[in-house]
């Protein structure tokens, strides 16, 4: 029988914080009184009502960890979107918003759900990696985890500084950047979309039992899914997630 | 809450009104097909894919891809509606109906729950599936069913969300009670009727 579950009400959420992550993204930092526990991966609905009563809803993935008070969601500004140039570009410090969750329980990560973990990300993808990341670094969690992070340039990377920080403090942090369109001078990151060699390189042998989850663009999803399911990982154990732009208006 | 919610500084982007009519609640209109799927795409080969209705029946039936393909198919054009707020209008797909695969089986079940390869499962009342409710597709807009979007077929039904259209479908276990699937367990709506805005468990 299906569980009988009480309805994930709509709360209003006050933005505290609005930070800057790279040119197109943005960080919300909000107070959610009413905001329940959730897991890292898991993701929220927002709606914006206009004055005439017109909404509309999206989802988006949480960045921050649960260990942290202040729920965060990352926004990627879409040039022909509806709602995500006002989070990025309206929305100020004190506004409020209505959202609901936390929805979504399978593409969700645990310490108790052991590893060792492979996250792969593209660009805005890394939202609901990060909170993972941020979720072991937290409850200091030995559970070893590889990331590997596409971005289109240099200043597209999202959370870079964090997670350089990060894995000078954790000695089981891994992460390897690729930067697909341009590379600064000096780069010593891969300069190619992610592909088997890549994989082969950086990821864990399929003996060591990974848990993989994967989330960017549905070409990049597609395609590393399936060199994962190849080089003989568990497809049971490769969750995926598709973020960032549609084709549509987001 | 006392009084009414806005979003201070939010204009929107209102649909042309006959879009308009065709959008359930919370939704907005995509000209593109997204993708989403929980784990990577199957690709099983088609001499090894049959149907298979199992469960509440006194033989179970099964079809192979060649069965499959003479059984008759019909065009259909609906618009679709992805719990995560995208909507599509007037897709074009060819495939089999359920009534056709259902026909001359007596049960006394009253759910069915898809099932597909890679472990995916849905649940849905029988009568949400019967009386031209339901298609097990193979064709999308002219050609082959893409398998990120669920080839070889993928179950059909476009009065509920989309997830209940499941993808890789490989058959159908008739059920006396109802149990829920895939996301049915995890915190998605046990029905999923867009119009009534039924995304989550308790919606």
């Amino acid at each position: 029988m299906a569980l009988i579950r009480a309805r994930l009400a709509w709360q209003r959420a006050t933005v505290l914080e609005l930070i800057d992550e790279t040119p197109r993204v943005r960080s919300l930092v909000l107070d959610a009184p009413t905001w329940q526990g959730y897991s890292a991966g898991q993701h929220l609905d927002v709606r914006l009502t206009a004055e005439d009563g017109y909404q509309t809803e999206r989802s988006y993935s949480v960045s921050s960890a649960p260990a942290n008070p202040h729920v965060t969601i990352t926004v990627e500004r879409l040039d022909d979107g509806e709602v995500s140039p006002y989070l990025t570009e309206v929305l100020r410090t004190g506004d409020q918003l209505e959202l609901r969750g936390p929805i979504g329980g399978w593409f969700t990560w645990r310490p108790a759900d052991g590893g060792p973990l492979l996250l792969v990300a593209g660009g805005s993808g890394i939202a609901p990696l990060m909170a993972m990341i941020r979720q072991k670094a937290a409850l200091r969690s030995p559970v070893p985890v590889r990331l590997l992070y596409s971005s289109r340039a240099y200043d597209e990377i999202i959370f870079r500084e964090e997670l350089d920080q990060l894995v000078a403090a954790e000695s089981e942090l891994t992460v390897a950047h690729t930067l697909t369109r341009s590379q600064p001078e000096g780069w010593t990151g891969y300069s190619r979309r992610i592909d088997r060699a890549m994989l082969e390189e950086f990821a864990w042998a399929a003996a060591e039992h990974p848990l993989t989850f994967i989330c960017g663009p549905t070409p990049l999803v597609e395609s590393v899914a399936t060199v994962c399911v190849e080089m003989g990982y568990a497809p049971e154990r490769v969750k995926t997630e598709r973020f960032g732009p549609t084709g549509g208006a987001a | 809450m006392s009084d009414p919610f806005v979003s201070r500084g939010f204009q929107g982007r209102r649909q042309r009104s006959e879009s308009a009519q065709r959008l359930p609640p919370g939704q907005y209109l995509v000209e593109s097909f997204p993708v989403l799927s929980a784990g990577p795409t199957p690709h099983t080969p088609l001499e090894q894919w049959d149907f298979t209705i199992v469960g509440e029946i006194d033989e179970p039936r099964r079809w192979t891809w060649e069965e499959f393909q003479k059984l008759p198919h019909e065009s259909i054009t609906k618009d679709i509606h992805c719990v995560t707020k995208w909507s599509k209008l007037d897709t074009t797909w060819t495939g089999v109906s359920l009534d056709t695969l259902l026909g001359d089986i007596t049960t006394s079940a009253d759910y069915v729950l898809a099932f597909s390869d890679g472990g995916y499962t849905t649940n849905l009342p029988l009568e949400d599936v019967t009386a031209g409710k339901a298609w097990i597709v193979d064709i999308y807009e002219g050609g082959p069913l893409a398998p990120e979007h669920g080839g070889p077929a993928r179950l059909l039904v476009p009065h509920l969300y989309f997830w209940k259209s499941a993808k890789w479908v490989r058959g159908l276990r008739l059920l006396a009670e109802d149990e829920p699937g895939f996301w049915e367990s995890l915190g998605y709506n046990n029905y999923g009727d867009p119009w009534k805005e039924q995304r989550y468990a308790g919606d």
